[in-house]
């Protein structure tokens, strides 16, 4: 139904590290608005495909297009072309020589070219959406790590992306201070902001998904909507990986904010920040 | 009688082996710091019993003599030294890091040039450098002239030597920032050098700050080399300027005297050197 450009089209996606087949011919396209999770075990390649869209690793066949911009083509402007992404990564990488609100602002000082008003107010509302508006003035040691990851998606939103990418964004978090960081990504998501989303908590992917994705040995073995691969996938892979996941009744507990698993998170409460 | 010879044996602690020894460890280790203390008193007590302490007073700390040495110690050598040294420094400073981005560049022309810099300037003796800029650098090009005379021979010798250790330094240091910190700013738009400047030079200059006061600290007394380009009266740095008024006077105390200049500022560097360490320890 989606006739409209796709936001980020994968096709025939290869990549290897010397003979090492990492993705073994990848096809993914992503509407514009769409919630993409991408599951699968630990080493199935879904580091390196979010890091081929991005071209922070050049793939070695394939084509990746980003709002119709080939990213892996010579003539391409890459620094123009990652503006169009925003990417967050699992240790947060924040700028810890710089404050919270200069991690926010350096980009769009130095590579938009923006005031230093206009960059702090874009910076102070893209806090505010993330809940940490009162931490502009600290330095990124002195955050939770919740607080941090807040702070990497808003540093990620002050360049205006069209797209988001997130590289399990809760897994380095201690248990207590992942749902901080769904509810977030999930706002993002109702907001209609197109993501791309790595992550082990299948609670998030079966609420928050328009579809999901699960790899394994570089390639995309299934992929549909979160109630039919979480809930009732039908490859022996999917079912044995989500087996280990979610534990041996995980699969079987369908429906919207079942946390009846070790692994999910009420994320939902979280609706007040800080 | 068998009975009457086991009892006192198994009543017996189980002996452990300092017990064996005589002494718990803690007094073994107070009787060997007490030894080691008595040995250095006893190697210094001999060594000054065997000083002849009146040539010594004599020929090295002839307070008459050492006042000659004032004011010009301060107003003119201390203050050359500390020109040459600091003028050098900054030339250093930004020869090394260009340097070290050559070093980790992706052009193998930058790479290769770096390096053979850096494998020549620190192997040759800072005073072989000196030698070519003072006569080398004429002879290739007649009519040339440094700016600043001396002070630009002197700052150009200085800096194309600690050039060559800043480089590895600020190499060890941009390598000790983490890769992610390149990649997020990578994908905020930002190209590989707007993002060395900005996210990954400033955090390798917090990690070399130790190394770059020592190697402050060094050259300090590789400006003393100065000397071997000709200095005048004007011209003159610590080290010349001892020596020269030791010659006049017949008396090596100005010698102890310009010693005391350069531990003047090389002290207070070590303790800086010192504080920012601990409070890098501490800090993690
Ligand atoms: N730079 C690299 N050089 C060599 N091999 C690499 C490199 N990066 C990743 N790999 C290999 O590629 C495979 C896939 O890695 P990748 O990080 O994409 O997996 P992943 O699905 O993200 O796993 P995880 O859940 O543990 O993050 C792994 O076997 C990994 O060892
Ligand atoms: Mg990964």
């Amino acid at each position: 139904m989606t006739t409209a450009q796709p936001a980020v089209e994968v096709v025939g996606l290869h990549k290897s590290y010397g003979g090492l087949d990492v993705i073994k011919g990848v096809d993914l396209r992503i509407a514009p608005g769409e919630v993409v999770c991408v599951i699968g075990p630990s080493g199935s390649g879904k580091s390196t495909l979010l890091r081929c869209v991005n071209m922070l690793e050049e793939p070695t066949s394939g084509v990746v297009l980003v709002d119709g911009v080939r990213m892996n083509h010579p003539d391409t402007d890459l620094d123009a072309a990652r503006r169009r992404m925003g990417m967050v990564f699992q240790m947060f990488h924040l700028f810890p020589h710089l404050t919270v609100l200069g991690n926010v602002t350096i980009a769009q000082r130095r590579v938009l070219k923006r005031d230093r008003a206009e960059a702090e107010r874009v910076g102070r509302d893209c806090l505010a959406r993330v809940g940490v508006e009162d931490k502009a003035d600290v330095y990124p040691e002195q955050l939770s790590g919740g607080q941090q990851q807040r702070v990497a998606i808003a540093r990620a939103l002050a360049m205006n992306p069209g797209v988001m990418l997130f590289d399990e964004p809760t897994s380095a978090l201690d248990p207590e201070l992942v749902g901080e960081v769904l509810t977030v990504i999930r706002d993002l998501g109702l907001d209609g902001m197109t993501m791309l989303v790595v992550t082990h908590e299948m609670a998030f992917a079966r609420d928050v998904a328009d579809r999901v994705v699960f790899m394994d040995a570089g390639v995309i073995v299934e992929e549909g909507l979160p109630s039919q691969v979480i809930d009732d996938p039908r490859h022996e892979r999917t079912r044995t990986f989500l087996q280990r996941v979610l534990g041996p009744q995980g699969s079987a507990a369908p429906g919207p904010g079942s946390t009846s698993t070790g692994r999910t998170h009420e994320y939902h409460c979280h609706t007040q920040h800080g | 009688m068998a009975k009457t010879s086991a009892a006192p044996l198994n009543l017996d602690p189980v002996p452990s082996p300092s017990a064996t020894a005589g002494f718990s460890p803690r007094r073994r280790r107070r009787i060997s710091l007490t030894a080691q203390y008595a040995v250095f008193v006893i190697v210094v007590a001999a060594v000054a019993l065997q000083v002849d302490w009146a040539a010594v007073q004599e020929h090295f700390l002839d307070l008459g003599v050492a006042r000659e040495t004032f004011p010009g110690l301060l107003t003119v050598a201390l203050r050359n030294t500390v020109l040459y040294t600091l003028s050098g420094y900054v030339l250093g400073f930004l020869l090394g890091i260009v340097l070290a981005l050559m070093r980790l560049s992706s052009v193998p022309l930058h790479r290769w040039t770096a390096l053979l810099y850096i494998e020549i300037f620190r192997g040759l003796p800072a005073l072989v450098i000196f030698l070519i800029i003072g006569f080398g650098i004429p002879v290739a090009f007649p009519g040339f002239a440094l700016p600043g005379d001396i002070y630009g021979q002197v700052a150009l010798a200085l800096g194309l030597v600690s050039a060559a250790y800043m480089a590895e330094t600020f190499r060890a240091g941009i390598q000790a920032v983490p890769k992610g910190q390149m990649e997020s700013a990578r994908c905020l738009g930002m190209s590989h050098s707007r993002a060395m400047f900005s996210i990954v030079v400033p955090q390798a200059l917090r990690i070399v700050v130790p190394p770059l006061t020592n190697e402050l600290v060094l050259l300090f007394k590789d400006s003393s080399l100065a000397f071997v380009l000709g200095v005048t009266a004007a011209t003159t740095e610590l080290a010349k300027y001892g020596s020269d008024v030791a010659a006049d006077q017949a008396d090596s105390t100005p010698l102890v005297v310009a010693g005391l200049g350069y531990l003047l500022i090389t002290v207070p560097l070590g303790i800086l050197v010192r504080r920012l360490e601990s409070r890098r320890a501490e800090r993690g």
